[in-house]
């Protein structure tokens, strides 16, 4: 078994155009940074996205979205793009936010088979609305569904041809679950190893969830509140 | 010593030696700069990480290590990480003894708006809904009024809310407000501060406590 293939560029080679995808992720944490950049190339569009933020101006997912690929977005926190507020405020795009614990485990659950689970978060606020609420015990929950995408991307530390993925430190953050809740989980490495060498003990990501895997060519790995300020700087000048 | 400071340094005093906690962006993370000798606590960071150091150094800026406020952080000895679902998983299942976060407004609920204001472009929520809903203890840190001189802590808030009936605490320059059944307690009141003045730039009605103490900071 090799689910190794020769390039990011080939491992998004067949994503449709109006494809469901999710990224991994946190801020510009953890990022696949090559496979979005594969993904830009090719300038698909009306693309629904799954991420828990958006990328910043000019990095990461906010070049999806500057080259007008994404038609609709489900995560936690976007402020860090401009270009965005005018795209939803101009109807471009259709912006669902979701509390982040329920992001992580709607996605978690679609992976796991569960359709749906009660959760306490966001009672008597607007993400409740028009959901369905149940009393179980002393207290009230909300009713909210499992999420699934056609493709996942998921940016691991290192990986065997099996598929096999572990991270490192806080880059872990989404990549994980959703490594679980596609239909094709195509997953970019910093190294890659030979079978065995990944002690099993340690696997985070078994490799029955990823389809194909690619050694990224090129890591930037901006810091985030680094990055912003220095554009800021940049900008200002 | 000015608000915020003031603020971080008695909530500090709150935090129990055996404590996990979570803080929020801006002045709750300053809290963990005043811990009491002799007080040993677990930071949890939402992204997925117990056992938060503080800031590096810029030669040992680690892309792969940073906080919720994508800030650059350490490790500490005996710290851990796990992905975003086990996160909240620990979050919404009752295992952070304590989360500080700031907020908007406040009402005589315990109800707290922090997230959204309507007609302005939203951000979004992040973690703070789950947050609220699965912390053994919500302290509110912000100060007591807008910068505009209107108050924060009110009869019903009227902002989007982030979470119902969540708040236990709320602790700002001017002193110390427990959410209690029969409304907001003024507890602690700040060194050289009138409760009359306080309750002046507050809508919600304070009840003064009988046992009403200068607020101590660290």
């Amino acid at each position: 078994m090799n689910k190794v293939v020769a390039s990011a560029d080939v491992a998004v080679a067949d994503i449709a155009a109006g494809s469901t995808i999710m990224l991994g992720g946190f801020g510009l944490c953890g990022i696949p940074e090559n496979l979005i950049a594969a993904l830009v190339k090719r300038r698909i569009t009306g693309l629904h996205t799954i991420s828990n933020n958006m990328g910043v101006d000019g990095f990461g997912m906010g070049l999806m979205l500057e080259a007008g690929m994404i038609a609709s977005h489900i995560g936690s926190y976007v402020g860090e793009n401009r270009k965005l507020e005018k795209m939803v405020i101009s109807g471009e795009l259709n912006l669902t936010l979701v509390p982040q614990g329920t992001l992580a485990e709607r996605i978690r659950a679609g992976g796991a088979g569960i359709p749906a689970f009660y959760t306490p978060t966001g009672l008597g606020t607007m993400v409740a609305e028009g959901k369905e609420t149940r009393k179980i015990g002393e207290r009230t929950y909300v009713l909210e569904t499992a999420l699934h995408a056609d493709v996942a991307l998921v940016k691991a530390w290192k990986g065997d041809r099996l598929g096999n993925l572990v991270y490192r430190r806080t880059a872990r953050n989404f990549n994980p679950a959703m490594a679980t809740a596609a239909k094709m989980t195509i997953a970019e490495v910093e190294e890659l190893v030979e079978p065995g060498e990944l002690d099993p003990d340690q696997i985070v990501t078994p490799g029955i969830y990823v389809k194909r895997l690619v050694v990224g060519e090129r890591y930037v790995k901006p810091v985030e509140s680094k990055f912003i300020k220095a554009q800021q700087a940049g900008g200002a000048a | 010593m000015n608000a915020k400071e003031l603020i971080a340094r008695r909530i500090a005093r709150e935090v129990k030696d055996g404590f996990y906690v979570n803080l929020g962006i801006g002045l709750p993370t300053m809290i963990a700069s005043y811990l009491p000798a002799g007080v040993d606590v677990v930071f949890q960071s939402e992204n997925g990480m117990l056992g938060v150091g503080p800031p590096p150094d810029e030669a040992h800026t680690d892309p792969d290590l940073v906080n919720a406020g994508k800030q650059p952080v350490t490790e500490l000895p005996g710290c851990s990480y796990f992905g975003s679902d086990e996160s909240f998983a620990m979050i919404r299942g009752g295992h952070m003894d304590m989360s500080v976060l700031g907020a908007m407004q406040v009402d005589e609920l315990g109800n707290l708006a922090n997230w959204m204001i309507p007609g302005k472009m939203v951000k979004g929520m992040g973690g703070a809904m789950d947050l609220v809903a699965g912390a053994r203890r919500v302290i509110v840190a912000m100060e007591h009024q807008t910068k505009e001189g209107e108050s924060k802590i009110l009869k019903q808030c009227t902002l989007p809310l982030t979470g119902m009936r969540v708040v236990h605490d709320i602790v700002t320059e001017l002193g110390w407000i427990s959410v209690t059944k029969d409304g907001l307690v003024l507890a602690e009141i700040a060194e050289g501060v009138d409760p009359a003045d306080v309750q002046k730039k507050t809508e919600a009605r304070l009840i003064i406590s009988p046992q009403l103490r200068t607020m101590a900071v660290v």
